[in-house]
């Protein structure tokens, strides 16, 4: 090949696409230095998991122009994770992920800066999760999922048209793999769905039928799980079965055993205890290499407009033959994480601390403790004790005039909910109607659907 | 704590812990396999370097690299196993020793020579591997490594990353899967032609027994065959065929149904469409048992011998059909009742494998192999999966080239496929490019962008015509994209073709689950990629 003069750069292959005009291209791209060196500075990216995708992911953001990442992950590397999570070593086994992680794509990849947060993601405030550009998600439950959904669809705002806000707009990247299958997906909330308006494509886990447990098992599954949820709780009353305790582990697997025998029933081993009980997905590295590439290759694209962008889910399934599908799934309109808002109506007249009272009660939201902000300002915060304090007289104050007294507009209301009797910190959009101060609200109908 | 008999706990053999998660897809046989390959690799730039730390992972035997190029810091953007320190070095040594690092027990060597030189100077070389995965080679050396490789009876998967696009590409004679593991398979419960101990099992069972938990813990296997009985004495001894008698039937079922909490009638109600399936088995079974190579010989592979022996089988005990697969799902039952249909099935599904043993150990004997060579455990794996086997055959590169087949201008017409096979041709189309011009259409700045693109259309026109296709056009903006891209290998996209291209190396290496067939074209645009057989 011909030997050209040029100075070599460390973003030889990737200023391709940074640099040069293109056709196929999203609009708002403007090639050139100015790109690539902006990408480089300003642009934050976090990486939600530092496990199988995760890895990947990091790897392949830090190789795509990216200097600024941060990745969560609140585990602690175990051996079952070295067949895939490739940034780990034997010797690493015990300490946090996100900081390993971390620290040997730093290692390699000069130039680029990475925090690690050994945390929950529930326990970030969501104003964390505000800093970022895009957030990059490499996890392995839906609630987890659902969780980072909602704090990224809360800062979508919507204008008196009903269309979202450019600037509110926090762009996710979702993958996930099970053996040779796997997903990735663009979520622009407010353009594309979210993760809760397509609820319906993750199927329900395989749950037995009580009486099957308990009277006519047929298979090893049945045994095992009749010795984790059944027996474990009658002999160990009060203390809880923990997964990751090799004597508890042991322990059911003997009582699976036991039934096995009693029934008849073959098939019990060890293995397949552990996969029942843990819900153990099978996992490889090439998978994970493949989903988290094409979700790299979309964050690059959002950021940078160079080519078009997903649309916006990719469905993969490598196991028999090789099969990609990419679905334009619509929004729900109605969606209520990502749409407009839940809807209440209100009086006039309601006090900013009879509608914090009501939250608790409203179906669809179980808001207890609620803080109250609408727009850049704050109306009432339970917590710091200083801020609470200078905001207390707002308690008092009508919700309509603490609003400017417009007639519907969005506030957002933080606060702790109860699901699934588990306290978790969420921060919800409402769209507040105020019903005309003339009329007679009939109390009945102040809370909204 | 007490130590197990048979299963380890998570405290012993550390190596079985570290490949638990994918042990639990391809086993302990998938895991032998892998572990006992040699693979060589050609450029190791991302792509290949990516496909490798796949294998790596997984505990592949042993790789070898073969690149005879330096470092460049250009390579620090775009590949994950060289670093700051490796400039100027070999690359083959760098990406050796990281991926070295990824896992102990695999052995990794280099070998500094450039792939291009290699195959024209010591074709030789390659016969000693499992596989060969050529990245990044230009046509004409992928030609000439698929003539060595073919010769050689080493398998052979090339992979290209080339901007936002790409291709993997597998180039073996034949691939014979047993164990193709699909993700729906159809269970074998024979309800359309139940056997004489099945037949003689279900008799033993009153449906009209008056106990409710009784009445409603009997499987639906049971009440179907009976019920599938009943149907035949009052038509003919015949099956429903009609959508009338189908429903008809299917009310009938739902007729003894005495309680709507009844699972397993309500169960036998949904699996009613099990009792007028076809009997027999698919049409790529047929296909399998027709093919020429079941004409057994002394060179003929265990894989054909045994399809010798299904052939037979059908035609004699089988009574048309494949020996039973001995698995039944899980259904609403009493223990009793489900244990004992298990032994049913598993007992003639044991009769069946005696019967394929037998005829495998005399095909043996006459075609003069030694009867004994084949295990047991491999013809039972062969009985089970009798309905599900997998043959696959790919054309040699330069036949898809010289002489493309009709897919050819279906997917050139075909809406769906126009980017992916716009892909194709211009993959093809910058090869040519750079024997002309020696560097690729927009690799450098320049200046001569404009004569890139024009020269690589017609290049690209000559082609579509060479390939009988002429009066197709491909969209100009491919022709200004391909230039932009200008042969650059980018991390994401090396990435995912080396994910692709390490995963289909693992099914051909375990000949578990199927490999892809074709050409995969990567269309990173929109990431409506297509696999094209050509």
């Amino acid at each position: 090949m011909a030997d050209h003069d040029v100075p070599q750069s460390k973003s030889r292959d990737l200023d391709k696409l940074l640099l040069r005009h293109g056709n196929l291209v999203d609009p708002g791209f403007f090639p050139g230095p100015q790109l690539r060196n902006d990408i480089r500075e300003f642009v934050k990216i976090l990486v939600v998991g530092a496990g199988g995708l995760g890895c990947e992911l990091l790897k392949d953001l830090a190789l795509s122009g990216f200097r600024n990442l941060d990745v969560i992950d609140m585990d602690r590397i175990e051996v079952t994770n070295l067949n895939r999570q490739f940034l780990f070593r034997l010797e690493d086994v015990g300490k946090p992920k996100a900081e390993v992680a971390a620290k040997r794509v730093m290692e390699r990849v000069s130039g680029v800066e990475i925090v690690p947060h050994f945390s929950r993601i529930e326990d970030k405030e969501v104003d964390f999760y505000n800093d970022f550009n895009i957030i990059a998600l490499g996890l392995d439950s839906m609630e987890a999922r659902k969780y980072i959904n909602g704090i990224a669809c809360g800062f979508l705002e919507y204008n008196e048209d009903d269309a979202p806000v450019r600037d509110t707009i926090k762009p996710m990247v979702d993958g996930g793999t099970e053996g040779f299958k796997g997903h990735a997906r663009v979520i622009m909330p407010g353009v594309t769905p979210c993760f809760e308006c397509t609820i319906w494509l993750f199927p329900p886990q395989v749950k037995f039928p009580l009486c099957t447990l308990a009277e006519t098992p047929r298979n090893a599954a049945h045994c095992i799980e009749y010795a984790h949820l059944i027996k474990w709780d009658e002999v160990h009353k009060g203390r809880s079965f923990d997964p990751d305790v090799p004597e508890h582990m042991k322990w059911v697997y003997d009582e699976a055993i036991r039934r096995a025998e009693l029934f008849g029933i073959p098939g019990v081993t060890y293995s397949l205890t552990q996969g029942v009980v843990k819900n153990i997905i099978p996992a490889i590295a090439s998978t994970n290499a493949i989903i988290s590439a094409a979700c790299a290759l979309e964050t690059l694209k959002i950021v940078s407009a160079c080519s078009k962008t997903l649309t916006n889910y990719l469905t993969y399934n490598g196991g028999e033959g090789l099969y990609t599908k990419v679905t334009d799934f619509p929004r729900l309109d109605d969606c209520l994480v990502c749409g407009p808002g839940i809807l209440i109506e209100l009086d006039t007249s309601i006090t900013l601390s009879k509608f914090i009272e009501m939250l608790e009660d409203h179906p669809k939201l179980l808001l207890s403790k609620a803080s109250v902000t609408y727009g850049e300002s704050n109306l009432y915060m339970q917590a710091p004790p200083v801020l609470e304090e200078m905001l207390r007289e707002n308690l008092s104050k009508p919700l309509y005039d603490l609003m400017g007294r417009v007639q519907k507009d969005t506030i957002h209301v933080t606060g702790t909910s109860l699901k699934d009797k588990e306290k978790q910190s969420i921060q919800t959009k409402l769209r507040v109607v105020f019903k005309g101060a003339d009329v007679v609200t009939d109390m009945d109908t102040a809370i909204g659907a | 704590m007490k130590r197990l008999e048979q299963e380890p706990t998570m405290a012993e053999e550390p190596k079985k812990t570290k490949y638990d998660r994918q042990l639990r897809i391809w086993g302990e046989l998938g895991q032998t396999a892998l572990e006992t390959a040699s693979i060589c690799l050609l450029d190791c730039g991302p792509t290949g370097s990516e496909a490798l730390k796949n294998l790596v992972l997984g505990g592949i035997g042993s790789i070898t690299i073969v690149d005879g190029s330096k470092v460049q810091i250009g390579d620090l953007g775009n590949n994950f196993m060289v670093d700051a320190k490796s400039v100027g070095q070999s690359k083959a040594k760098c990406v050796c020793g990281f991926l070295q690092e990824l896992n102990d027990a695999v052995k990794a060597n280099f070998i500094e020579e450039n792939p291009d030189t290699l195959i024209l100077k010591d074709p030789s070389f390659f016969s000693q591997f499992t596989l060969v995965v050529a990245t990044q080679l230009v046509e004409d050396s992928m030609v000439k490594l698929d003539r060595i490789c073919r010769e050689a009876n080493v398998m052979l998967v090339f992979a290209r990353s080339y901007g936002l696009t790409g291709f993997v590409r597998i180039s073996v004679k034949e691939h014979t899967a047993i164990e193709s593991k699909p993700d729906h398979s159809l269970d074998d419960l024979r309800l359309n032609n139940p056997w004489p101990e099945l037949k003689r099992f279900v008799e033993t069972i009153d449906l009209n027994v008056v106990e409710p938990a009784a009445h409603k813990h009997i499987p639906y296997i049971v009440i179907l065959v009976k019920v599938a009985e009943e149907w035949a004495q009052t038509h003919n001894s015949n099956l429903p065929s009609t959508r009338e008698e189908k429903n008809e039937f299917k009310a009938l079922v739902k007729s003894k149904m005495l309680s709507p909490d009844e699972d397993n009638y309500r169960e036998a109600t949904e699996a009613a469409f099990k009792v007028f399936a076809p009997r027999g088995f698919s049409q790529d079974t047929q296909d399998i048992i027709n093919d020429s190579c079941a004409e057994v010989g002394p060179n003929s592979s265990d894989f054909w011998v045994m399809v010798a022996a299904l052939k037979e089988f059908i035609s004699n005990e089988g009574g048309g059909e494949v020996p039973l697969e001995g698995s039944i799902p899980d259904m609403t039952s009493s223990t009793e009742h489900y244990i004992n249909l298990q032994n049913i099935y598993y007992s003639k599904a044991e009769a069946d494998f005696l019967s394929m043993e037998q005829r495998v150990k005399n095909i043996l004997l006459r075609v003069g192999q030694d009867p004994s060579s084949i295990s047991k455990p491999t013809i039972k794996s062969f009985c089970k999966n009798a309905r599900k086997l997998k043959v696959c055959r790919y054309r040699m590169i330069e036949d898809e080239f010289r002489t493309p087949s009709v897919a050819l201008h279906k997917c050139l017409a075909d809406e769906e496929y126009r980017s992916a096979i716009g892909f194709y041709i211009l993959l093809r189309a910058v090869d040519r490019f750079a024997a002309t011009y020696q560097k690729f259409p927009g690799q450098f700045d320049d200046g001569l962008m404009d004569h890139d693109v024009a020269q690589l259309k017609t290049i690209a026109l000559s082609l579509l015509s060479e390939m009988g296709c002429d009066g197709y056009m491909l969209q100009d903006e491919l022709y200004n994209e391909m230039c932009r891209f200008g042969a650059a290998e980018l991390h994401v996209v090396a990435a995912f073709i080396g994910g692709i291209t390490s995963q289909e190396m693992i099914k051909l290496i375990t000949k578990q689950f199927v490999p892809m067939s074709g050409t995969y074209i990567f269309n990173g645009i929109d990431h409506k990629s297509q696999s094209l057989t050509l």
